[in-house]
């Protein structure tokens, strides 16, 4: 019986011939990536070790990425003197692949670990992060785990607490029209199987739209099949893998790629066609609530957001900034710029982007999680409403139980932005 | 006997069970004040330590879903959550830190009821009724049976270092 991309990889990083969906295993890990919440996984990595007698070492620290994030530069005292903890405990194990609060290596860490070149296709990745399904744009099996999880791992190297995943299989086919793109694929999609519809699931990625679908747009998708429940999603490494993880990510050691095997058992596949789809729009308060942008077309809009892991990179920057250049964000509405990497701001800077998006009104905030998660910057007041790139829009989400968050495309946030309203971007470009 | 002291619907998210505004507080001795912090009542009465032995919250489908955040299940380790079902990450946490959760799709409970949970089904003792669970494959439950998944992977630890 054939095996999934998902599969292939856990039987290899099993040291088995063939897994099943269901199995509960220990896969090596090849990449443990962990942000600010490194400092309640030190916790309970030192209660593993507590009463052992054994000096508390990680079991490889070439293996182990933290990078800060969330909270940068630190909101509170209590941040900064967990990140204070966190930059002792990284030093004193000899984890090199660290990236502080620093312009010349810093971002969100489902950013930073593609363009630095820490996955590579056939990886085992967790990261104490949710949206760690993202890296599977890059053939990798990515999953979020919790931080006792990671402590785990950080002492033996492998993820102990894990069921093979069953598969989808998503077969896209067709040409985007005009202002329509990855996230309104992944919001579609979302939308059509609930957010719990890929629970305990894989998402794999195929079809003529996803081969020709940069690595950018990969990590779109693959960072919100979270938002369907799933445990990842993954595009099997091809051609434009390699390109990026070579020109890109400058990587030079051979590559691996995993692909299914022809006769493969998927648990349902779903044929997509993108041609005729419409701009989509996740309505508060869940990101399943998904609906095409006339339903909701002329909603008035307090705060516009683009940036995140999900939509803060150089194309995203670039879309926004043609529609907005020479033109004015509509007074009344506030518009928050964050690129999802210090590399990807500095790339903006360059191509003029930013300085664009800024002449328009737009405010660009530094690198990092942000306003995405309400921890600070850019909260909403009672009874606004945001418009934002990011990946989800729970109640509480932006810091305020009595706000809503709409999300949506880049391209319709920035058309959003003209008008003060939720605008189709067809219509602005 | 476990008394619902707590009901909540579908797609109950992380962001719901503990903000984002409380993720500096790490420590799962602390993280507890923050539970359901917007929900002002119930809140209130995990922090002043005013709820029964065993008391229960009832969620609907997907409870947990969203973050990895591990406060969302630190923060009410002291009980039971029964749901039809759990978000992966969560149900995931839940059994590390030692959160009691159970798996029961056709729950059905107001606030107020009492339950009785077996190995088998939970038993609603006010309603009459009673609703079979799903359990836990074994390899998970092993983890549940070692207190957690710090002494288990303890135990792995020192046999590994044994050899």
């Amino acid at each position: 019986m054939g095996m999934t991309v998902a599969e292939k990889i856990l039987a290899k990083a099993t040291g088995q011939a063939a897994v099943k969906a269901g199995d509960v295993l220990e896969p090596r890990v090849s990449v443990a990536m962990s942000h600010e919440n490194a400092a309640l996984v030190i916790n309970q990595f030192n209660e593993v070790f507590k009463g052992t007698g054994l000096d508390a070492r990680v079991w490889n620290p070439e293996n182990i990425v933290v990078i800060f994030d969330h909270r940068v530069p630190a909101e509170s005292s209590k941040t900064a003197t967990n990140q204070k903890k966190i930059r002792e405990f990284v030093a004193a194990q000899k984890i090199a692949k660290f990236h502080d609060v620093r312009g010349d290596q810093g971002g969100i860490c489902h950013q930073i670990l593609p363009e630095n070149g820490y996955v590579r296709p056939g990886d085992v990745v967790v990261g104490t992060d949710s949206h760690t399904t993202s890296h599977g744009a890059l053939g990798a099996l990515a999953f979020g785990i919790g931080a006792t999880e990671m402590a785990a791992v950080w002492t033996l190297g492998r993820v102990l607490n894990v069921e093979v995943p069953g598969t989808i299989k998503v077969e896209v086919s067709g040409e985007f029209p005009r202002g329509v793109g990855p996230k309104d694929l992944i919001l579609h999609l979302i939308g059509t199987l609930t957010a719990e519809g890929a629970n305990f699931k894989v998402i794999e990625f195929h079809g003529e739209t996803i081969r020709r679908m940069s690595t950018s747009g990969r990590l779109v998708i693959c960072n919100m099949t979270v938002e369907a429940g799933a445990t990842s999603g993954i595009v099997p490494a091809d051609a434009e893998t390699e390109r990026y993880l070579r020109e890109e990510a400058r990587v030079i050691d051979p590559l691996e790629p995993v692909v299914p095997d022809v006769d493969a058992v998927y648990e349902r596949t779903l044929k997509i066609d993108v041609g005729k789809l419409a701009p989509q729009i996740a309505c508060p308060h869940t990101v399943d609530n998904v609906k095409p942008v006339d339903a909701v077309a002329g909603t008035k809009i307090d705060q516009i957001v683009i940036g995140s892991c999900t939509n803060g990179r150089l194309d995203d920057l670039e879309t926004a900034a043609a529609i907005l250049k020479g033109r004015k964000v509509a007074s009344g509405t506030r518009m928050l710029i964050f690129p999802a990497s210090w590399r990807i701001y500095k790339d903006a800077l360059k191509s003029g982007a930013l300085a664009t998006l800024v002449d328009a009104g737009a405010v660009i905030v530094n690198p990092g999680c942000g306003c995405c998660l309400g921890v600070h910057q850019g909260a909403l007041g009672d009874q606004e409403v945001a418009l934002s790139t990011t990946n989800r829009n729970f109640k509480g989400r932006m810091g305020n139980p009595n706000a809503e968050v709409y999300l949506c495309s880049p391209a319709v946030a920035a058309a959003s932005a003209l008008t003060g309203v939720i605008s189709d971007p067809r219509k602005a470009v | 006997m476990a008394k619902v002291v707590f009901k909540v619907g579908d797609d109950v998210s992380t962001d719901t069970i503990y903000p984002g505004r409380f993720m500096a507080t790490v420590l799962p001795s602390e993280t507890p004040q923050f539970a359901f912090a917007d929900y002002k009542e119930f809140n209130a009465r995990v922090k002043a330590g005013d709820l029964p032995a065993g008391a229960v919250i009832v969620g609907g489908k997907n409870f947990g879903c969203g973050s990895s955040r591990e406060q969302a299940a630190s923060c009410l380790a002291s009980l039971t959550v029964v749901a039809r079902d759990f978000a992966r990450i969560f149900l995931q946490n839940a059994i590390n830190v030692g959160l009691r959760t159970v798996i029961c799709p056709t729950i059905d409970a107001a606030e107020g009821d009492e339950l009785e949970l077996t190995a088998t089904e939970v038993r609603n003792k006010t309603k009459g009724a009673a609703h079979p669970i799903v359990p836990l494959p074994k390899a998970r439950q092993a983890i549940v049976d070692a207190g957690g998944l710090i002494p288990y992977a303890r135990k792995l630890l020192l046999q590994e270092r044994a050899r």
